[in-house]
């Protein structure tokens, strides 16, 4: 009697249990509340920092992405769908990967490549007739960026190399190379003036909606790939359990290698936008960080294209948004990046909730008796 | 010059020390915490602020500022600021089983940002011409060194020139791989990290293990941001000057084999690497760069001959990066 006593004691106050399958509106509520509480947190803190209302806070982040849409001038939220593409773009570039359970940590690195590969034919081979230099461009930078993405494929699939730790290391690689090269053809001021050969053309009279249009069309293609493909489900099996891909007779080093190709390729089409459509011209940063917020896009866009895309939106959003609020109060710019960190976080974390349920334990009574 | 070259190549392997050391006592408990780059950054940036506040309140007169006082509370500060960003990681890691490497790169994310958005505020603050904030009089008694260095010629400038934090950093190496190969404690963290099932039948507190080990490690990674800024740094703190250390101690983490005392060797070997360039003669800025990505590709050489050699000593703990979840054995 005095042991029973004794283990009821110890029992945890809250019990947790893994659920089977929530509803998809109620894990969305979820999320969304989740988001909305990041949302109020983020506008409490501007709110302490500057001393402004929180009306006023968030009046001013929607200007921040949309500009003044309403007196018809289009052009930041142009800007604002390019920034959410090129995100798209690299979060779709890490997801069959992912969902393979390889954790590719190295789209930074891969889409650097890519872009440098573009930026050199645009500096070297400018003579090419305009069409041929264009697909020169393409082909070279998937080429290089499935190059820079197979190296960390090969050695996971023949040693089982960790590819975490091996594809981060091939970010700074990158960028070391870049920089190099940067110094090279900068005549060492650091800085490579923007080239007018072999930019991507523009549509009407917009910059952006050629780059945007061609994400779009790949976030197509790839969920189609992922979900319909013979080869999208031999990814989904080996990122289940590889000895159930083995048994069933997947090459599974095949598949290793093939979709860190693929994986590798797009990012170099991220980096071929960014210099080729975007910047026209490259430095060690061109990248700025996003092939990691890619890594956390397309996690919490559960490898579904169009929820990344819609993931990607929310992040641009946040960080145009705070950008502004930094800008307009005088807070630091950086601002940004805490922003973005807390919606991240919260998201992270709601995940649990929709895992698992969570019961307070009532003390029982005296029915185990 | 070799003399020269050794004692500069010192100081830059202290904050990949801190930095590694940290990250192994976390791996160690299996998690792989991705977000050390960020916590090196706010370690710093409390140290920054602690040490800001006091001076600002003695009015920036060294002859009012207790020195005890003046190097406890930044170091109190960082220990703080890190031990905040290792409980969040752990709390959503552990508690809430979330993937760690999108946990850990989103801890980094924040941290940079935290770094420096308080940095860019201090020094919106004091209005200064520089974009930095700078805090020589908090700097010189981190720097101060033994004071009979200098009279013992090339030895006292190589083993004996550095500051407090330099030596703290060693002696921390010394004790966690004291701890992790010769007491009970450590041989229960090693089973946590390797198979937290079987520590848990064997009556382990896994998750009380996990906690304290992120929450120490994530301390020591934070002392690394902080020697940077007082001891390597002068002082001086300006936006993003710590750069891409937190992802090299990540990297020295693998090179040591997750061993402490390899640590030790691991980091002052790539801060010599990271200083072969300044010594080499006639190298252009251009081939410079090159010369910096010397510490990656030897650590991807590492990683690799590991892999493939499969001595069982040297691989990561067993179960690094996965959840633990009691009920779904």
């Amino acid at each position: 009697m005095a042991d029973m006593q004794k283990t009821r004691h110890r029992e945890p106050l809250l019990h947790i249990a893994k659920r089977d399958d929530m509803a998809p509106w109620k894990a969305w509520l979820i999320r969304l509340t989740a988001i909305l509480i990041a949302f109020l947190l983020i506008g409490l803190v501007s709110m302490a920092l500057t001393g402004e209302g929180l009306g006023e806070i968030y009046s001013t982040m929607l200007r921040g992405v949309f500009g003044r849409l309403f007196q018809g001038k289009t052009s930041l939220l142009w800007t604002y769908l390019q920034r959410t593409a090129v995100l798209l773009c690299l979060g779709l570039a890490v997801t069959p990967a992912f969902k393979m359970k390889f954790w590719n940590c190295g789209a930074e690195g891969q889409a650097l490549m890519g872009g440098l590969a573009a930026m050199m034919c645009m500096i070297h081979l400018g003579h090419l007739p305009y069409p041929l230099l264009l697909i020169v461009i393409v082909g070279a930078s998937i080429l290089v960026g499935a190059v820079w993405g197979i190296i960390p494929a090969i050695f996971k699939a023949y040693y089982n190399t960790n590819e975490t730790l091996f594809t981060l290391m091939m970010n700074y690689i990158a960028i070391q190379i870049v920089s190099y090269y940067v110094y090279l053809v900068g005549q060492g001021s650091g800085v490579i003036q923007p080239v007018a050969t072999g930019n991507l053309p523009t549509i009407g009279n917009s910059k952006q909606l050629l780059n945007i249009l061609i994400v779009v069309a790949l976030m197509i293609v790839m969920f189609i790939y992922l979900k319909y493909s013979k080869q999208g489900y031999e990814i989904t099996v080996v990122g289940e359990s590889q000895n159930t891909a083995r048994y069933i007779g997947i090459n599974v080093k095949k598949v290793i290698l093939r979709t860190m190709l693929i994986s590798g390729a797009v990012c170099g089409i991220a980096g071929m936008l960014l210099v080729s459509g975007i910047d026209h011209s490259v430095n060690a940063d061109t990248i700025g960080g996003q092939g990691f917020t890619a890594i956390m896009v397309s996690w919490l866009g559960q490898f579904n294209p169009y929820i990344i895309a819609a993931m990607s939106a929310l992040i641009v959003f946040l960080e145009s948004g705070a950008g502004k609020v930094a800008d307009t109060f005088f807070l630091n710019g950086s601002f940004a990046g805490v922003a973005s960190g807390i919606v991240i976080l919260f998201l992270v974390g709601c995940e649990f909730f929709i895992r698992y349920s969570v019961r307070i334990r009532r003390a029982r009574k005296e029915e185990t008796v | 010059m070799i003399t020269s070259f050794i004692s500069t190549s010192i100081p830059l392997g202290v904050p990949l020390l801190y930095g590694s050391v940290g990250e192994i006592l976390t791996e160690k408990s299996g998690h792989l915490n991705l977000g050390i780059p960020g916590i090196m950054y706010v370690g710093a940036i409390s140290g920054v602020i602690g040490a800001f506040l006091y001076e600002n309140a003695c009015g920036n007169d060294l002859a009012r500022m207790n020195p005890w006082l003046t190097v406890l509370i930044p170091l109190l500060s960082c220990i703080v600021g890190s031990v905040l960003m290792g409980l969040v990681y752990s709390f959503l890691t552990v508690t809430l089983r979330a993937n760690q490497n999108v946990t850990g790169l989103a801890i980094t994310t924040f941290g940079i940002g935290l770094g420096n958005f308080f940095g860019g505020s201090l020094i919106k603050l004091v209005d200064s011409d520089m974009p930095s904030i700078i805090l020589t009089k908090t700097s010189s008694l981190f720097r101060k060194s033994l004071p009979f260095a200098d009279d013992l010629g090339w030895f006292g400038e190589i083993f004996l020139s550095h500051d407090f934090l330099t030596y703290l950093a060693i002696a921390i190496a010394v004790v966690a791989s004291f701890v992790l190969t010769r007491t009970r404690v450590g041989l229960n963290l090693r089973a946590v990290g390797e198979n937290p099932a079987t520590a848990d039948a064997a009556g382990i507190n896994v998750t009380a293990y996990k906690y304290i080990a992120t929450g120490i490690g994530s301390a020591v990674a934070g002392l690394g941001g902080l020697q940077y800024v007082m001891a390597y740094a002068n002082g001086v703190w300006s936006n993003n000057a710590f750069g891409d250390r937190g992802w090299m101690a990540i990297a020295l983490v693998i090179f040591a084999l997750w061993k402490p005392n390899m640590a030790l060797i691991g980091s002052f070997l790539f801060g010599a690497l990271c200083n072969v360039n300044n010594y080499i003669q006639g190298l252009g800025t251009a081939t410079q760069e090159l010369f910096k990505m010397l510490p990656y590709v030897v650590t991807i050489l590492v990683l690799v001959v590991i892999s493939m050699r499969k001595k069982r000593e040297h691989q990561p703990p067993a179960h690094l990066g996965l959840p633990y979840f009691r009920e779904e054995r």
